[in-house]
Formats: structure tokens, C-alpha cells, sequence
């Protein structure tokens, strides 16, 4: 009979209509910004570098390599590696960014860079309200802004952090006991750096 | 095709052809047409309704992809096959992964083809979920169909950026295997988007397909015939709807596919309606194959040890690489020439090499149907004009 | 499927005709077969149309440019030094390249074979740029051919209907050249580096600094 199939397609969006009343199955749009849906945990869309500790510029850790900014596919990472080194959070000496930039209006939110970095440095963040009204500088994050604190990680990506302070701890053990082995051996030698220093190299 | 009328029915009566000799229009549809699904154009030349010449006009999203790629490193590379067809990153992702792996005789750990199969019969349910709303959107049916295919898309997507981070770039694959692993209870999730579709189709079918407005706009249009589709290269359901029993995924068996129990359907009269079916029953083959693949998904590795992913060198030579991609046989041409990027890079786009017949399709049509013969084709315009 | 045996089936059956057998150095053993620009229409149609091979879908067209290249190799001769014979290291240097090539990738829906890779090369990269288009065989290769018209800059002779597809009427250049020049829009570069910020630089120079 014809209109046949056109009733029983409006008996189907009766049913979506009336079952939006009930079911939140069948209703799934949420009234933001007023509400938000809870964040899933994997999200990612800009990068941001991690510090340990309370002081953001003596804790960073990145070290400066350039290994992100050379792995970057559009080449939106500026690095400017210092001439000296400083304390890091644990207090050995290290390289550090003495300009570290970001074009998020280039970033393509790919986090290679994350995946590249052998210091667990750099890390994705789910900040996405950055509207500029600058369309040049507005967008280009600095160190300064680029910063975050380790709890802040732990705060967004909890599992993947806590994985991540786990190894570090862990290499940061056996490195300390490498250092007190060598310096048992031959007491008069400094400790060796423990950090790999392949990426420093370039 | 069970409901197939043997004659179309005709609740519309054509436009009188004894209609005096007038003269013609040309229009220019698109680039901002919001039929053309992105920034395309087409050049139509109509007598009255009727379209009698058309010229398809690319590029308004050409930013030289290949040429990019010549510059980046093999890894470098990934995230920008996300933008091609962008909205089935993964199954572009695999294409060129498995491209590269046939480069330079990589092998995958089980687990990372399952992973694989996976998230891109996930794809090709979203993929497919969209384009007939979007069909349907653009016959008319304004919102429902679409916002019912999204509201289901939606939750695919949502799997995808528990597991990836994103939900269209995803960035998921490596060469060698996967990026990541998937993280605790995506697995259930999983399950319950997947074991919840076949009802989203039912309700789907119910409200669309013995539909008699949509019979009526779709059968008998833009028919392509079998020799022609082969000839013209048309992959993908598109050449299915017109007949051509010529699915990747059974004839390569790249991957694992040959573990999998799943039919191929095939259309026989080559229209719109056809192409819209053989997607609904598409969706069928891939719960099929998801649900196979959840229940045989094993533990172990994700990503080939022996794959160094930066600064990889593949030895100088060539491949060609394809998958059975939503949209078509999508195809990665790679040249290496021994450095850490390739020589030649290409790009097979299955959406540009559909629309070779677009013409043909539309000519003697009225120009209301271009809108829906395009929209059957399936096109993404990051993809065809790279 | 066998290249050899392809091969010596068309030498067979399209009389005159040149081939040879690139080969391919990777893992995907996908070797490629050059066929000659005069013959190549005719092998083609040999190929598409001989029952036993029905090699009817032409899945992938595209261009790659090969500019001249000078490899030098060292070569061990023997050469008399001070009437002595002695083995010599001699640079040998060879050009390779110099051609632009038009790569189709042949498959049978019918019979389920492929890949089969044709190659065809043009005689320089400036001048002598022409190939015969295989479009009138396989439909497919229409738009594909028209982007290696543009992108590349091979004239396919036979074409229906060659313009430019992606980039506009009226632009001059073939950006998949490997010698191609980007136009010099770097105004605003604030990460870059290497290639890039050395053009920003010479920009920045030219508009007189900033
Ligand atoms: S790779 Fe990591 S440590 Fe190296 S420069 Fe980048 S963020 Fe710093
Ligand atoms: S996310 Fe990707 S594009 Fe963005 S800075 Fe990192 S590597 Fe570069």
C-alpha cells in the first residue's frame, strides 16, 4: 500500500520523540556550557611540559634535546637550548629551554612530540577554551604558559601519569644506585651523569 | 535486494518533454553549496530541469598533500593521512601503515590486526551511519535520519577518543602495529556500542528504507552499469551497488580478513538506492566481523619490536599498499629512496576516482538529483583534493 | 603471477614493441614493467583485453618526477702504473634520471590478479614531455592523468579532456616537481626552522626587516 512505509518511518520517530522523555538513550544532547560531559580520559588536543616540585622553571623537565622540535610533522615546536646548565628537580645538572614556544595555530594536536620524547617532558593537555582575539601572538604558548605541575598531569591523565611516575621513579632508583656503586668504587670520581644523553647530541 | 521494486514508482511526473526549445542555464553549483559536502563546484549546464552538461571543478581544499609528505619523516606522515578522508581517519591511518609495512616487509603481532580490524570496521560503521544521513539530509529529510546516524556516530566516536584521543584524528596506527593499547573497560564499551547497533538499524531501516518518497527519489537514479563502474575504476560500495563482486577485504585478505565469516553484498541495479541498501547491509557484515573479532581478540603485543619508528629508513624501492577503505579502495604509492623520507608519496583517493562518472550519472537527470547522486557517491573533499 | 612470463606474452603479441623489467628493491616484490611511449597504447589494450589476462581495472595513475642525478661509483680496474699492473679505485659517474614517468597500477576484477606496474617514460623533463594517454582504455586514468598534467606537467596526448584538476587555470608551475619553488609568503614564521626559516629570514630581509 503506498504510504505504507512512510508510516511506519513516522511510528519511528514517535518512538524517539515519546522514548526522549524516558530514556536518556534516546536522548543524548546535553545543554552546554551550562553542562559538560565528564572528560574521557585519553583526550588530548595541545601539549604542555611538566615540572616537578613547586618552582615551574627549575622544575621543568625537559631538557632541552629537540627531539619534539626536529619529530614535529608541522614544525610548530621553537626551541632555544641554553648555554649552561642548571639543577633540575632532583638537583642534577641539566640543560634546560631558555625559550621553548608552541604555535598552537599550527599544532595539529598530534602528540608525536609526546611519543618522541625521551624525558616524559611533554605531555598532551584538554585545555580547549583558547580563543584569541589575537590571531598571531594570541596563539603561540610560551614556556611560561606551557608550564604545568606534575599534579596537574596526575589530575587530567591519572592512569597514564601515574605509569609515568612510576618509571621515572624507577629509573631514578637504579640510577641513584649506579651512581652510589661507582662512587663506592672509585670514591674519588664524581657520579656520572644517568640521564641518556643520546638526544643531547645533535 | 529484497524490497526492490521491479519499476520504479512514479509519484512524480516528470516534466513535460514537449516542452519548446528554450535556452540554456548554466549554473555554477558550489563551492558553498551546502549540498556539495565541502568546497566543491560543479559547472551545470540545464535545459529547464534537466542537467545536459556538467564539469566537476576540484581543489579548493589542495594543499599538495604529496608534497608535504616528501618532506616529513615516515612517522611524520600519519597524522596527516588523518586529513585526508577525515571522517575515517583510522581506516586512512592503516592504508598507509600497511603501505609502509609492505615497504619494508614489516610484520604485525596478532593482536595489532585484531586491534586493527577492530577500529576500522568501527569506522566503516560510522563512515556509513553518516553518509546516509547525510543522503538523506540531502534529499530533504531534514535532521531526523541525520541526527539519528549521529547520535549514533557519536558514541563510535566517543570509543575512539577513549582510546586514541581524538574522535576524528586519531592518529592511531603505526607501522608495525598500534600506538597504544586499549585502556581498562574500553573492551565492554565496546561491546555494548556494538552489540546496541543492529537495533539503531533496525530502527533505521524502518524508518528509511520502504520509504516510498525515498523510492521514488532514488530508483532508477544515477544508474551505473557494471562494465562501466570496473572501467571507471569506481571501488568500494559504490562498484558493489552496480554489481562488481570486488571487495578488498575478501580479495586481498590484507590483514587477517581471511579469519572472518562475512558476506559481501552486491546491488544489481547500480542507482542511489541501491548504494544506500548496500551500505545498511554493510553495517550488518561489519557487526559480524566486530563481533568475531571481540571474541577472538588475544593478548600480546601491539607493536612490532624490531620497528624502529623514528628515524626510520626503509631500503630503496617501492609499494603499493591498499585497504577496503569506507569510501573505496584507498591506496598508498610509496617510493623510498633510502632516506628517512619518502621520494614519492601518493595518495589513491577513492572519492576523486568515484566521481569520474559523476557526468555520466547526472546527465538527462534533473538538478535536484545531482544533489542526491553526489551524496551517494560519497565523497570527502580532504581526500579529493588532498 | 609471473612478470617474465607477461613479458614475453606481449613480445608476442604486439610485435615491435620495447619492454623491460624494472626491478624492485623492497620486500613488496612488486616489480614494474617499462613499456615504450609508441607501443604503450597497444600493449595496454593487449593487457586489458587478452582473455587470459583481463587486466580491466587501472586502479592507481600517477607521476613521479626523476630529475638528473649523478651517482659516482668507485670501480675497481686494472690499470699499468709504471708498467706494473695494479688494481685502481676509479670514480665512475653515472647520470640516472632526467625523465618524468607515468606509473599505472594494473588489476583484474575478473581473474583477481594484480598488482601489474606499467611504467612509461617521458624523453626529458622539459621539452619532450609527451605520453600516450591510456584514458580511451580505462576510464579511470581521466582524472588522474589530468593531475599528472598538472602537478607533474606530462602531456598525454589523446587525453579527452586535459586541464589542470587541482591547481587553477592560469597558474604556471607543476608543484610536484622536486625543483619547484614555493611562492614566498612567509610573513608571520614564529617556530621555524631549518629550510623554512631561512626563507623567512631572506623575506624579512627583503620587506626591509621588522
Ligand atoms: S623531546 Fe622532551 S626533553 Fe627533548 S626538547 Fe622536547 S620536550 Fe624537551
Ligand atoms: S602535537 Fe603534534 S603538531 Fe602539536 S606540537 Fe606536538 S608534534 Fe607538533
Amino acid at each position: 500500500m503506498l504510504g505504507e512505509g512512510i508510516l511506519k518511518g513516522l511510528t519511528e520517530t514517535a518512538r524517539n520523540f515519546l522514548g526522549s522523555y524516558v530514556s536518556k538513550d534516546r536522548l543524548t544532547t546535553i545543554q552546554f556550557p551550562e553542562e559538560r560531559l565528564p572528560q574521557i580520559e585519553a583526550t588530548r588536543d595541545f601539549p604542555f611540559l611538566v615540572y616537578d616540585g613547586t618552582e615551574w622553571e627549575a622544575g621543568l623537565r625537559c631538557v632541552s634535546c629537540q627531539i619534539c622540535e626536529k619529530e614535529c610533522p608541522p614544525k610548530c615546536i621553537y626551541i632555544e637550548k641554553s648555554k649552561d646548565k642548571k639543577p633540575d628537580a632532583t638537583g642534577k645538572l641539566q640543560f634546560y629551554p631558555t625559550t621553548f614556544n608552541i604555535d598552537i595555530s599550527v599544532c595539529m594536536s598530534c602528540q608525536i612530540c609526546v611519543e618522541v620524547c625521551p624525558f616524559d617532558a611533554i605531555k598532551m593537555n584538554v585545555e580547549f577554551e583558547m580563543s584569541s582575539e589575537d590571531r598571531f601572538g594570541g596563539l603561540l604558548l610560551r614556556k611560561e604558559q606551557l608550564a604545568k605541575s606534575n599534579e596537574y598531569y596526575n589530575k587530567i591523565h591519572p592512569t597514564e601519569a601515574t605509569a609515568v611516575d612510576a618509571a621515572l621513579a624507577e629509573e631514578r632508583a637504579k640510577a641513584e644506585a649506579k651512581a652510589r656503586q661507582t662512587t663506592e668504587a672509585k670514591a674519588a670520581t664524581p657520579a656520572p651523569m644517568a640521564t641518556p644523553e643520546a638526544g643531547e647530541t645533535k | 535486494m529484497s524490497i526492490l521494486t521491479e519499476t520504479p514508482i512514479d509519484l512524480v511526473p516528470g516534466p513535460s518533454s514537449d516542452r519548446s526549445e528554450g535556452q540554456l542555464l548554466e549554473v555554477s553549483m558550489g563551492p558553498q553549496h551546502p549540498s556539495t559536502h565541502g568546497v566543491f563546484r560543479m559547472d551545470v549546464t540545464l535545459d529547464g530541469e534537466k542537467v545536459v552538461k556538467l564539469k566537476p571543478v576540484f581543489g579548493y581544499l589542495h594543499r599538495n598533500h604529496e608534497k608535504i609528505a616528501e618532506t616529513e619523516s615516515y612517522l611524520g606522515c600519519m597524522p596527516y593521512t588523518d586529513r585526508l578522508d577525515y571522517i575515517c581517519s583510522i581506516t586512512n591511518n592503516w592504508a598507509y601503515a600497511l603501505a609502509v609495512e609492505k615497504l619494508a616487509g614489516i610484520q604485525v603481532p596478532e593482536r595489532a590486526e585484531y586491534l586493527r580490524i577492530i577500529t576500522g570496521e568501527l569506522t566503516r560503521l560510522q563512515n556509513h551511519a553518516g553518509l546516509v544521513g547525510f543522503l538523506m539530509q540531502d534529499m530533504g529529510a531534514s535532521g531526523t535520519p541525520l541526527m539519528y546516524a549521529f547520535r549514533e556516530r557519536e558514541k563510535v566516536l566517543d570509543l575512539f577518543e577513549a582510546l586514541t584521543g581524538a574522535r576524528m584524528m586519531c592518529n592511531y596506527m603505526r607501522f608495525g602495529g598500534c600506538r597504544v593499547d586499549v585502556p581498562a573497560n574500553w573492551l565492554q564499551q565496546a561491546q555494548k556500542v556494538i552489540d546496541g547497533f543492529p537495533q539503531f538499524l533496525d530502527e533505521f531501516e524502518n524508518l528509511l528504507t520502504s520509504n516510498e518518497i525515498l523510492m521514488a527519489r532514488t530508483q532508477g537514479v544515477g544508474v551505473v552499469t557494471r562494465e562501466q563502474a570496473i572501467n571507471a575504476g569506481i571501488s568500494g560500495p559504490m562498484a558493489r551497488a552496480s554489481g562488481v563482486n570486488y571487495d578488498l577485504r575478501k580479495v586481498d585478505k590484507y590483514g587477517i580478513y581471511d579469519r572472518f565469516s562475512f558476506r559481501v553484498p552486491l546491488g544489481e541495479h547500480g542507482d542511489v538506492y541501491d548504494r544506500y541498501m548496500l551500505r545498511a547491509l554493510e553495517m550488518r557484515e561489519s557487526i559480524e566481523i566486530l563481533k568475531q573479532a571481540m571474541r577472538d581478540l588475544p593478548a600480546g603485543p601491539i607493536m612490532d619490536p624490531n620497528t624502529k619508528i623514528r628515524g626510520f629508513r626503509p631500503k630503496a624501492g617501492e609499494a603499493y599498499g591498499r585497504i577496503e577503505g569506507p569510501k573505496g579502495e584507498l591506496g598508498f604509492y610509496l617510493i623510498s629512496d633510502g632516506t628517512a623520507s619518502p621520494y614519492r608519496y601518493r595518495v589513491r583517493p577513492p572519492s576523486l576516482i568515484n566521481l569520474t562518472l559523476l557526468e555520466d550519472m547526472c546527465l538527462g537527470q534533473n538538478v535536484a538529483d545531482i544533489v542526491i547522486i553526489l551524496g551517494s557517491v560519497d565523497i570527502v573533499l580532504g581526500e579529493v583534493d588532498r | 603471477m609471473n612478470l617474465e612470463e607477461i613479458k614475453s606474452e606481449i613480445e608476442a603479441n604486439v610485435p615491435g614493441c620495447r619492454l623491460e623489467i624494472i626491478p624492485n628493491g623492497s620486500p613488496s616484490g612488486q616489480h614494474s614493467l617499462l613499456i615504450d611511449a609508441d607501443h604503450a597504447f597497444a600493449v595496454s589494450s593487449y593487457l586489458r583485453d587478452a582473455t587470459n589476462r583481463q587486466f580491466d581495472y587501472c586502479s592507481n595513475v600517477t607521476g613521479i618526477d626523476w630529475p638528473i642525478k649523478e651517482i659516482s661509483t668507485k670501480v675497481k680496474t686494472k690499470k699499468i702504473v709504471d708498467g706494473m699492473e695494479k688494481d685502481v679505485d676509479e670514480v665512475v659517474k653515472t647520470q640516472t634520471g632526467g625523465y618524468l614517468e607515468a606509473v599505472y597500477h594494473l588489476f583484474s576484477v575478473e581473474q583477481r590478479q594484480g598488482p601489474l606496474v606499467l611504467r612509461m617514460r617521458t624523453e626529458d623533463r622539459t621539452e619532450r614531455v609527451h605520453l600516450p594517454s591510456l584514458t580511451p582504455l580505462w576510464r579511470s586514468a581521466e582524472y588522474q592523468e589530468r593531475e599528472i598534467f598538472d602537478l607533474f606537467g606530462i602531456v598525454f596526448d589523446g587525453h579527452p579532456d586535459l586541464r589542470r584538476l587541482l591547481m587553477w587555470e592560469g597558474f604556471e608551475d607543476h608543484p610536484m616537481r622536486r625543483d619547484y619553488v614555493d611562492p614566498d609568503d612567509y610573513e608571520y614564521e614564529p617556530t621555524a626552522h631549518d629550510e623554512v626559516l631561512k626563507r623567512a629570514q631572506a623575506h624579512q630581509a627583503a620587506e626591509g626587516g621588522l
